[in-house]
């Protein structure tokens, strides 16, 4: 019982971080209606500024921090205006190719700056371990979730009473309507591309540091998609409680059936899910008209 | 000079070769392609056998995404799935003759299962079911040691015809062009057909399809099954090509390499899927080439290599996106306008 309580406590914690990845998926989806293959290897670009900040440039943690931010966020505004506004009302096969496009850029990128080697940036959380009786907590782990329930929190606050989320909310549902009520439709997408960059780089950062920092960390937002088609794709509190479920059966996956369970749990779950309800649980079940 | 063509009927309008012109050039083109091994170096065929067996493939996606709209990333697996049959087919017993049509066969069936979501899900959604799908297929070309070989791959006997035996590029060479051929020549043919339009009709719009009298359930089925069919064969071939072959060689990264050759030839033409993969193929061997010739003056540039090539297809695929979005196909079509109408300005 001891075993299946830390296998569940530790799901739910790695399904915290899988909420922020899976945040960064969703704004983008239902800001804009494009759903971005890159958003793995913005995270792991943003990981990287990260660690040359503090390691290169031998920058305090949290300037490196806010400076990786910076970063990120002119480089969503660059490639909002040049590659996804061109591509606006392009069938879904084009807009999606260029995201996997993006990703490939930036992969290739990565690597030929710093190689193929993981490294190890500092930490922006304490490392004590937490224990529960007998059941023991890393702390990186306690401390990712903290981060990450905080700023979900706060996103989720932002959208509901700020002008600007409310804006967004807007664009997000009608943008016809939204501009004839005197919202700059451009702005607000650029302003999504930004923050779903920002928390993007925040879940690189938290991954990076407490597993390591390898090209590697880019495939692991793949997994991320059977958490988005779970929750429904244009529910920012579905990607959340999803996260959480998913992270919960990988975890027991891992613990019971072996750590290679981990490689195709998330993909029969998103195939299991596409056929019986294929909105998710909280998405919007889509009505087409001729 | 050329004049224009003007046509008077449906059926002319149909023709697969609307001149003389046009059929004189067509023969010209297959004499120089299957006098090559005559002519060409070793090198040169080595690469033309690759780039005839991804036009199968890349054939195969096209009517799949370019035709009938449905996204798929599961092309890659579906190509394993055709290499390993034929591994397994050829180490029963089972003749050349029979393994590679059953390669195809079964891939279809296979593309017949991973289709079924596109019944309640599309565009993006399909994206993501076939991903999952390419997923799960890898994972067992990986764990199922007894058929796959697992990790460490396994190996395909030759390809033997009645006691000939295709060994060698040479001989590989005319087995895959025959193939290329007749699947060229089948997608074309099956474009203009009662299917091709309903293809077309569905990628348009699939429920004003369904009014229409266009059944969708074996539509969209149908579109799957022919793909993953084309990639089936495409498998075999490169099996019987390559002669081993491991579960790496159909990662995620084969799968968008065929989407991006449909895109950077121009989705739903075959001649877009023919220029699309030859292209595709030569631009890491033209960067090889790039890296070797500079590599005197910058010493480092080799390890570059493999980034640099990620870099430049990411930035091709963006660039014909923003820029030609209907890919090398109408690049081409400009270019031979020019020519039928000089000296007038189009």
């Amino acid at each position: 019982m001891s075993e299946f309580i830390e296998y569940s406590l530790l799901g739910l914690l790695s399904g915290g971080v899988t909420a922020l990845v899976a945040l960064s998926f969703v704004l983008i989806y239902k800001g804009t209606g494009v759903v971005n293959f890159a958003v793995g290897e913005v995270m792991m670009l943003g990981a990287y500024f990260y660690y040359a900040g503090t390691v290169t440039f031998g920058l305090a943690p949290w300037l490196a921090f806010i400076g990786s931010m910076a970063l990120i966020a002119l480089l969503a505004m660059v490639v909002e205006r040049a590659v996804l506004r061109p591509l606006s009302g392009q069938p879904v096969v084009a807009v999606l190719m260029a995201t996997i496009g993006l990703a490939s850029i930036i992969h290739g990128g990565v690597e030929a700056v710093w190689g193929g080697d993981t490294y190890s940036p500092p930490t922006l959380l304490p490392r004590t371990p937490l224990m529960l009786g007998d059941i023991l907590i890393p702390g990186t782990a306690l401390g990712n979730f903290a981060v990450a329930a905080l700023l979900i929190g706060g996103f989720l606050a932002f959208f509901r009473y700020s002008k600007t989320g409310i804006a967004l909310r807007a664009t997000a549902s009608d943008p016809v309507t939204a501009a004839t009520l005197g919202i700059n439709i451009n702005r607000a997408q650029r302003l999504t591309w930004v923050l779903s960059g920002l928390v993007g780089t925040v879940a690189g950062v938290l991954i990076a540091s407490s597993a390591g920092l390898s090209p590697l960390l880019a495939s692991a937002a793949l997994g991320v998609f059977a958490a988005i088609i779970l929750g429904g794709m244009d529910s920012v509190l579905g990607a959340i409680v999803a996260s959480l479920i998913v992270g919960w059966v990988e975890a027991l996956g891992a613990g019971y059936l072996g750590g290679k369970s981990r490689d195709i749990v998330p993909y029969v779950v998103v195939l299991a899910i596409l056929v019986i309800r294929p909105y998710g649980i909280f998405g919007t079940r889509g009505i087409e008209r001729l | 000079m050329r004049t224009g063509v003007f046509h008077e009927s449906f059926r002319a309008e149909e023709r697969l070769w609307d001149s003389s012109t046009q059929r004189r050039w067509m023969l010209a083109f297959l004499l120089a392609l299957f006098t090559m091994p005559l002519w060409g170096s070793d090198y040169l065929l080595a690469m033309a056998c690759i780039v005839g067996i991804h036009v199968i493939a890349t054939l195969g996606l096209n009517l799949t995404t370019g035709n009938a709209g449905l996204i798929s990333l599961a092309h890659g697996a579906f190509v394993g799935v055709g290499c390993y049959t034929v591994a397994w087919l050829g180490k029963h017993g089972v003749p050349f003759w029979l393994a590679l049509p059953a390669a195809g066969l079964l891939s279809a069936a296979l593309g017949l299962v991973v289709g079924l979501p596109s019944l309640r899900v599309k565009g993006i959604y399909l994206a993501v079911a076939t991903l999952a799908a390419h997923f799960v297929l890898t994972f067992v070309f990986r764990e199922w040691e007894p058929v796959t070989g697992g990790v460490p791959g396994t190996s395909i006997p030759r390809a033997n015809l009645f006691g000939f035996e295709f060994h060698g590029d040479r001989r590989n060479f005319y087995l895959i062009f025959t193939v290329a051929f007749v699947a060229a020549l089948a997608a074309r043919n099956l474009g203009r057909s009662r299917f091709g339009r309903a293809f077309v009709a569905v990628r348009e719009r699939d429920f004003s399809a369904e009014i229409l009298g266009v059944h969708l359930l074996s539509t969209k089925l149908l579109a799957f099954a022919i793909g993953a069919f084309y990639a089936g064969v495409a498998g075999g071939l490169l099996g019987y090509f390559y002669g081993a072959i491991t579960p790496e060689y159909f990662a995620l990264t084969l799968s968008v390499f065929y989407l991006a050759a449909v895109i950077v030839g121009g989705l739903g033409t075959v001649l877009g899927s023919i220029l699309g993969a030859l292209f595709m193929t030569f631009v890491p061997e033209a960067l090889r080439l790039a890296a070797h010739l500079s590599s005197q003056w910058f010493p480092g540039v080799a390890a570059l290599l493999l980034p640099m090539g990620q870099v430049v297809f990411g930035a091709l695929i963006i660039g014909f996106l923003v820029f030609e979005p209907h890919g090398l196909a109408a690049i081409w079509g400009r270019i031979r306008r020019t020519f039928h109408l000089w000296p007038f300005k189009t």
